[in-house]
């Protein structure tokens, strides 16, 4: 049985940011994901933005942790090599009415130290954002995007590269605290850990319950987008937001850019009972361009050109408005079980402040050393699409598979392929290729690549094609051979 | 790419030919026989002839030929004739861009290309619609796949891509993909087709639904997608005349795997980086008689000009492109219109710029019993022609003398009576 110091439950944004901070130290760390990649439940479906700390009431964890989070983000960028834009966002108000609730967003804002909040009017939003009107607007420079899947990969990974051991598809069963250990039961084996960090979302209720009666209930609030064309990426040049809505503790639906150029639609906000059901319907499609449409008059129907959904893990019932703070603690029940619960938006902007303070959690009980030989690697390298003339002769010289174009519509090259393939936690599922080089993102949806893919997959890596997938464990891509 | 450094392998073609399909091939062997001694065609893929070595069924070639080929066989016969000619292939190598001066970046394993071209004759054919072109809602599960791609995997790489399947959209691909996987002993449990008629030829729908007792639900689409990780149902509804989903006629079929025949849109990103006017109706580029776009010296043939009903017509319109691609091209300042009428859905060519007898193909918006065509130029009859009968699914061709007078002046106009 192996054991380890710290095993976190979960691999996403959360998950992984707390396994890439403790990868910094001498420290023995498990990452238990039941996906077959890392951010594949919540952290993979939303709106990707960088949260400023206007919408979090001062004092609450959600703000404090927006907030430092936020000021983190842009070095580890650069240190990771995720891209992110800083596009800031303007929250719009329709009337007078409407301007009171901007007033007390920068009342909030202010407690909350964002800085460069200012109320702008109508006619200076329209000079920046000439399809958006309004009455007037709050200007949040400090808001911005990026791929939260992005992120994510690049802790995961850098955490891997400095020995945090990763575990795909491997679901927790059952956890039983054995004197000063846990014994953790998986389909993929037993495990010993000295810690537990419960990231696991929206199953964080079912992880407390092995080891004691949790004191909460999570409420699933699945959140509808829909995505637009390319080609239509003009039309707004930073986040644009309607004042939030009474009910629900939700932002509302709104328009964002993403790093790619496509822009999101959304997100809906309905409460559901089953965590599971992220389930796109054709009635939220309509509502959602409709309410976009309120605030883009000319936004074109044909510009759609893809539909999900993600679900928020919420710890008040709707009941209760919806609204709830973060809960971030060690369990006085269970010492050692350190709880993540209701890690909801802003979580992806949080994650870096939050993994920090797990961090400092854990040295209570374990003494954290400093490696001396902690690496850190970029993930994403220039893409060979966006190199100079010159930089791509020189790389196929070097490697002529960057002379192959596999991805026609996004132009990604089988080296870029077969780097995507040999990331450090294993992770082999088409969508995995997708999310780390692009392929099969673009208008054709994999209608070219697939097959390349799937050929490098089996001939260069060896998997068997019954056991390839799309994106979880049983999402296998065929059949068998054919007769 | 951002900037063109010095390390470029040059070449220079009289004719460059993008894509080795059918189309390009033919336009190839064309440009060959009429005079282009340096023609190149650039391809993707490691093999030629596009997407004819998955199309395993027969029937390519009858028109042309007089015999029926399976695409592996009419492929080699045209690989065959393009290979004695002398022609400069490139494989695996990608056309990046090209500019006005019809200056191609291309790459292969050997590096960045830079190709010089009198003429370039555009031939990439077409992508197939997915999921999100007609937003079909639900879960996002493995086992969706258009039917080009089902094809290739079964075809080309022998991987089944599953067990239960129902096909959405009655286009030909996804009719023959229906008797393929039954050939392979999958269960074809329906073609769901959105129209009142089939899409595809109504050859496809006798040999490849009635004669293995496929049952095609026409009125019905694709109202939901169930399942968590691979599809487990699909929701199929009844829809009325203007295409609104019948409350109450929802029925959930349990399958594994759905085969998405929703149409092919053509390959025109090179066309428009360069700023070639395309038509919307077609999603190819306008051309002329000469089937030059708008581009001068660039021309266009096969899917990626229009989406052909059988690969006959479109190789004998690619060697017409081919040919002129080998001859100097035609002077665009002046032309003529030709505009789609009532009851015409699109027309091609878009444009005429000199005198002669010249082919039109046309597709008409629905199926009707013995309508006329009329070709008219400010309100001149040029045309009128009874037709047995019109259906989107078969292009209707006809040709016309157009006089010197009809060009220097009036658009022409194609519309059909039923």
């Amino acid at each position: 049985m192996k054991n380890f110091h710290v095993a976190i439950i979960g691999g996403g944004v959360i998950g992984s940011a707390i396994a890439w901070e403790l990868s910094k130290y001498k420290v023995n760390t498990v990452v238990f994901e039941m996906g077959s990649d890392v951010a594949s439940g919540m952290t993979k479906a939303n709106s990707g933005v960088i949260h400023s700390g206007i919408n979090s009431a001062t004092d609450s964890l959600k703000a404090r942790f927006c907030v430092e989070g936020n000021k983190m983000l842009q070095s580890l960028s650069k240190q990771l090599g995720f891209p992110l834009k800083m596009v800031g966002k303007y929250v719009i108000a329709k009337n007078e009415e409407e301007t009171k609730e901007l007033e007390r967003l920068i009342k909030i804002g202010e407690d909350n130290e964002v800085p460069g909040l200012e109320i702008k009017d109508g006619s200076e939003v329209k000079r920046k954002e000439p399809n958006v009107p309004c009455y007037k607007a709050l200007w949040v420079p400090t808001a911005g995007i990026m791929q939260p899947y992005e992120f994510t990969i690049a802790l995961a990974e850098n955490a891997a590269i400095n020995n945090v051991n990763f575990l795909l598809e491997t679901k927790v069963k059952n956890i039983q605290k054995k004197g000063d250990n846990f014994l953790i039961k998986t389909n993929k084996g037993e495990f010993q850990s000295q810690i537990i960090v419960n990231a696991a979302g929206l199953n964080c209720g079912e992880i407390v319950s092995m080891l004691e009666e949790p004191d909460f209930n999570v409420y699933p609030c699945r959140g509808e987008y829909l995505v637009l064309d390319k080609n239509y990426s003009n039309l707004i040049n930073s986040m644009i937001y309607p004042v939030p809505p009474k009910e629900l503790g939700v932002l509302g639906v709104h328009i964002t850019p993403t790093i790619e150029g496509n822009i999101l639609l959304g997100p809906s906000a309905e409460f559901i009972d089953d965590a599971e059901e992220k389930r796109t319907t054709k009635e939220m499609m309509k509502t959602l361009f409709n309410e976009a449409k309120e605030i883009i008059p000319t936004l074109p129907e044909k510009a759609v050109i893809n539909a999900y959904s993600g679900i928020r893990c919420k710890l008040a019932s709707p009941k209760e408005g919806g609204w709830a703070d973060y809960r971030i603690e060690e369990s006085k029940q269970t010492p050692g079980l350190i709880n993540l619960l209701g890690i909801e938006s802003p979580g992806l902007t949080g994650a870096p402040a939050i993994a920090k303070e797990i961090t400092r959690m854990i040295s209570k009980s374990i003494e954290l050393k400093t490696k001396t030989d902690f690496k850190t690697r970029k993930i994403i390298k220039k893409r060979f699409a966006e190199m100079t003339a010159k930089e791509q002769s020189d790389l196929i010289k070097k490697d002529e598979r960057y002379g192959r174009i596999v991805c026609r519509c996004e132009h990604i090259t089988e080296a870029e392929i077969i780097q995507a393939l040999s990331n450090p936690i294993g992770a082999q599922t088409l969508s995995s290729v997708k999310y780390r080089c692009r392929a099969g993102m673009g208008r054709c949806q994999g209608g070219f690549c697939t097959q390349h893919i799937v050929r490098i997959m089996e001939e260069q890596f060896k998997i068997d094609v019954n056991k390839m997938k799309l994106k979880s464990p049983d999402s296998n891509l065929f059949d068998g051979r054919t007769r | 790419m951002v900037e063109h450094g010095r390390k470029m392998i040059n070449l220079n073609a009289d004719v460059a030919i993008i894509g080795g399909g059918p189309a390009g091939l033919a336009a190839a062997i064309s440009a060959h026989e009429n005079g282009a001694k340096n023609v190149i065609v650039l391809d993707r893929n490691s093999w030629l002839g596009g997407i004819l070595p998955q199309c395993i069924h027969d029937g390519f070639g009858v028109e042309e030929t007089g015999t029926s080929m399976t695409g592996p066989e009419y492929a080699e016969m045209y690989i065959k004739a393009a290979r004695k000619k002398g022609i400069n292939f490139m494989n695996e190598t990608m056309v990046l861009q090209f500019d006005k001066n019809r200056k191609i970046i291309a790459v292969n394993k050997k590096g960045l290309h830079e190709i010089k071209a009198k003429s370039i004759v555009l031939a990439m054919g077409c992508r197939e619609k997915t999921r999100w072109n007609i937003m079909i809602p639900g879960d996002r599960p493995s086992g969706i796949y258009t039917a080009g791609v089902a094809q290739a995997f079964i075809n080309l790489y022998n991987i089944m891509v599953g067990k239960n399947v129902v096909i959405l959209g009655s286009g030909d691909v996804g009719l023959i993909m229906a008797r393929r996987l039954k050939f392979e002993g999958a269960n074809v449990l329906g073609v769901v087709e959105i129209l009142p008629y089939a899409s595809g030829l109504p050859r496809n729908v006798v040999q490849c639904l009635d004669d293995y007792d496929i049952p095609l639900y026409l009125n019905h689409t694709v109202t939901y997608v169930k399942g968590k990780e691979r599809l487990e149902s699909v929701t199929i509804a009844q829809v009325d005349e203007k295409m609104n989903i019948i409350p109450g006629t929802e029925r959930e079929i349990k399958c594994d795997t759905l085969l998405l025949s929703l149409g092919l849109i053509p390959e025109n990103e090179l066309s428009k980086n360069v700023k070639i006017e395309l038509d919307d109706l077609t999603g190819g580029p306008i051309i002329n008689q000469s089937f030059e776009t708008s581009l001068s010296g660039v021309f266009a043939c096969g899917n990626c000009l229009q989406v052909y009903d059988t690969v006959d017509t479109l190789s004998m319109d690619a060697k017409v492109a081919g040919e002129n691609a080998a001859k100097k091209s035609v002077k665009q300042n002046k032309f003529i219109n030709v505009k789609a009428g009532k009851g015409i859905r699109y027309v091609v060519p878009q444009r005429i710029n000199e005198p002669g007898k010249i082919h039109f193909t046309l597709r008409v918006e629905k199926p009707c019993e013995s309508p006329t065509l009329h070709v008219i130029s400010d309100g001149i009859e040029l045309l009128k022609k009874k037709l047995p009968w019109a259906n989107p699914a078969n292009t209707v061709e006809f040709d016309i003398d157009i006089s010197a007078e009809v060009v220097k002046y009036k658009d022409l106009e194609v519309i059909l009576d039923d």
